[in-house]
């Protein structure tokens, strides 16, 4: 699945959709895109969706994980930038943000691959070449879990007007 | 200090990438002080590696602080309490000197201490400036913090605004991996902005036009990896390109600093900022800082390089401090990776 936004505000309200998408499972979302495209400004906008104050998360490069407390579910914030292992990614106790309805958001997934559940979304970040401002999404899903919330994401994009193509 | 029941303090420092050990004698004077880094160990990764740095930890905190402690001219007995960072930083990291500094004071029969990293690092300016009083206002700026702090006349440090996304040392390290330039990053833009032309690029300067006193850094590396892919991408880019390119970067980063802190001591009407942490070493920042200073009036305090970098003289003078006002902390003393100052800032804790 993909889309494009254009600006900062059309990004924060399809990362809102997809936190309406979510439900009582959870969802391990792994974020991949270059440095500046606009991953941390996603999950804030997740964040703001799940109840939880956007200007209160920051960029986890320097501490790997942050957990913050939202409205009925927890949200995990990790960043593999440093990460060489998957070791490491335990020693920050990922294994324990996997609990169930959590949503765990994981920027730079592509490092770390198999250290990921295999029911998640990832969700690509690009910038369009031709509008610095623009951002292009693509989205897939890989079980049962994952395709559910992607479906129900197309659809909560749908009602805010963001358009859609399949793959 | 009142109490002279502290009068030499080991601190003990882990937070991140560097292991260090200081002692201080009545919580203003450095006896000893050493800085075991890492930079070489994580120089071919471009950044802080967690599992590395907490593996060369373990290695080194018990030689580091046996320096510290040879240095001072020392016997371990008569040392009055122990502080070591609790956080925030990397838990693997810390947990390593928080073990060590348990251990040893538990040995000892002497009081522990947990001090929050950037109240350490508040502390290094009037560490070197004995003469510098709160109240003041205190930036402080490295590779996982970009915050402004009032610090009052009772030690009570209120944030007055911080980042909303990047530090502005993370800012830094990433603009050197996105113009490929070394690790660590700081140190590397400046270098090749030195030959560069400042105003080559007009690059944001993020947050100035909002109100408050929030900073942001994602823009403006977004910025940079436009700027580079609009000149045809790194490969295609001369050495003076990537000059201009870095000291562009460099200025629209540390303007935001400059104006950022005028503003709060506008705000707080207070007429001295500190400027502590790892970006501190910065001379761009420093020469831009001095100046406006002299031109509108504040005074600047930088502390000296070797105080700017994460070391343990500044955590073992906080905790100083902490423990002349009574605090304690038991051997359930734990690391956390993100805390705001308030929880545990100088004697609230």
């Amino acid at each position: 699945m993909r889309f494009r936004c254009s600006g900062i505000d059309a990004t924060t309200r399809a990362a809102r959709a997809l936190a309406d998408a979510i439900g009582p499972e959870g969802l391990v979302l792994g974020l991949v895109g270059p440095l500046g495209a606009g991953k941390t400004a996603f999950v804030k906008g997740l964040a703001a969706g799940l109840g939880v104050d956007p200007a209160s998360v920051s960029s986890p490069t320097f501490v790997i994980a942050n957990e913050y407390a939202g409205a009925g579910r927890k949200l995990a914030h990790v960043d593999l930038y440093r990460l060489e292992t998957r070791d490491e990614l335990d020693d920050v106790g990922f294994v324990d943000m996997l609990e169930p309805g959590a949503v765990v958001a994981v920027e730079w997934a592509d490092r770390l691959p198999d250290a990921l559940p295999a029911d998640r979304l990832t969700l690509r970040i690009e910038r369009a070449k031709d509008d610095p401002d623009s951002r292009s999404f693509t989205a897939s899903a890989t079980r049962r879990g994952s395709l559910a919330v992607l479906e129900a994401w197309v659809k909560t994009l749908h009602e805010i007007e963001i358009q859609t193509e399949m793959d | 200090m009142d109490d002279p029941r502290f009068h030499y303090v080991l601190g003990i420092e882990s937070s991140c990438d560097e292991m260090a050990a200081a002692v201080i004698r009545d919580g203003r004077e450095i006896v000893a002080s050493v800085v075991h880094s890492q930079v070489e160990v994580h120089r071919p990764y471009g950044g802080v590696v967690p599992e590395l740095a907490s593996r060369d930890h373990v290695r080194a905190v018990a030689r580091v602080s046996e320096q510290a402690l040879a240095d001072s001219g020392l016997e371990a007995s008569q040392l009055d309490g122990i502080a070591v960072t609790a956080g925030p930083g990397l838990v693997g990291s810390l947990l390593v000197g928080l073990s060590f500094g348990k251990a040893v004071a538990f040995q000892l029969g002497i009081p522990v201490v947990g001090v929050h990293h950037l109240v350490g690092h508040l502390m290094s300016a009037e560490l070197s400036r004995p003469d510098l009083a709160p109240p003041y206002v205190g930036l402080v700026v490295s590779g996982g913090h970009t915050a402004l702090y009032r610090i009052g006349r009772d030690g009570s440090t209120d944030v007055l605004g911080e980042t909303r996304d990047d530090a502005v040392g993370e800012a830094f390290d990433k603009v050197a991996v996105l113009l490929g330039l070394g690790f660590p990053g700081g140190p590397a833009v400046s270098r090749a902005a030195e030959s560069g032309d400042a105003t080559a690029v007009d690059f944001p300067r993020p947050m100035l036009k909002r109100p408050g006193l929030d900073f942001s850094y994602s823009g403006l590396k977004t910025a940079v990896a436009i700027e580079v892919e609009r000149r045809g991408g790194l490969a295609a880019l001369s050495g003076s390109q990537v000059a201009d390119v870095a000291a562009s970067f460099e200025a629209a980063a540390t303007d935001v600093l400059v104006l950022r802190a005028r503003k709060a001591l506008r705000q707080e009407k207070l007429a001295a900022v500190a400027v502590v942490g790892g970006v501190a070493a910065n001379r761009r920042l420093r020469e831009e800082m001095a100046r406006v200073g002299q031109r509108d009036g504040f005074e600047v305090v930088f502390p000296p390089l070797d105080l700017c970098t994460d070391n343990a003289a500044m955590i073992a003078a906080a905790g100083a401090r902490l423990l002349e006002r009574g605090q304690r902390d038991g051997l359930d003393l734990n690391a956390f990776s993100r805390a705001p100052i308030s929880s545990v800032a100088s004697g609230a804790g």
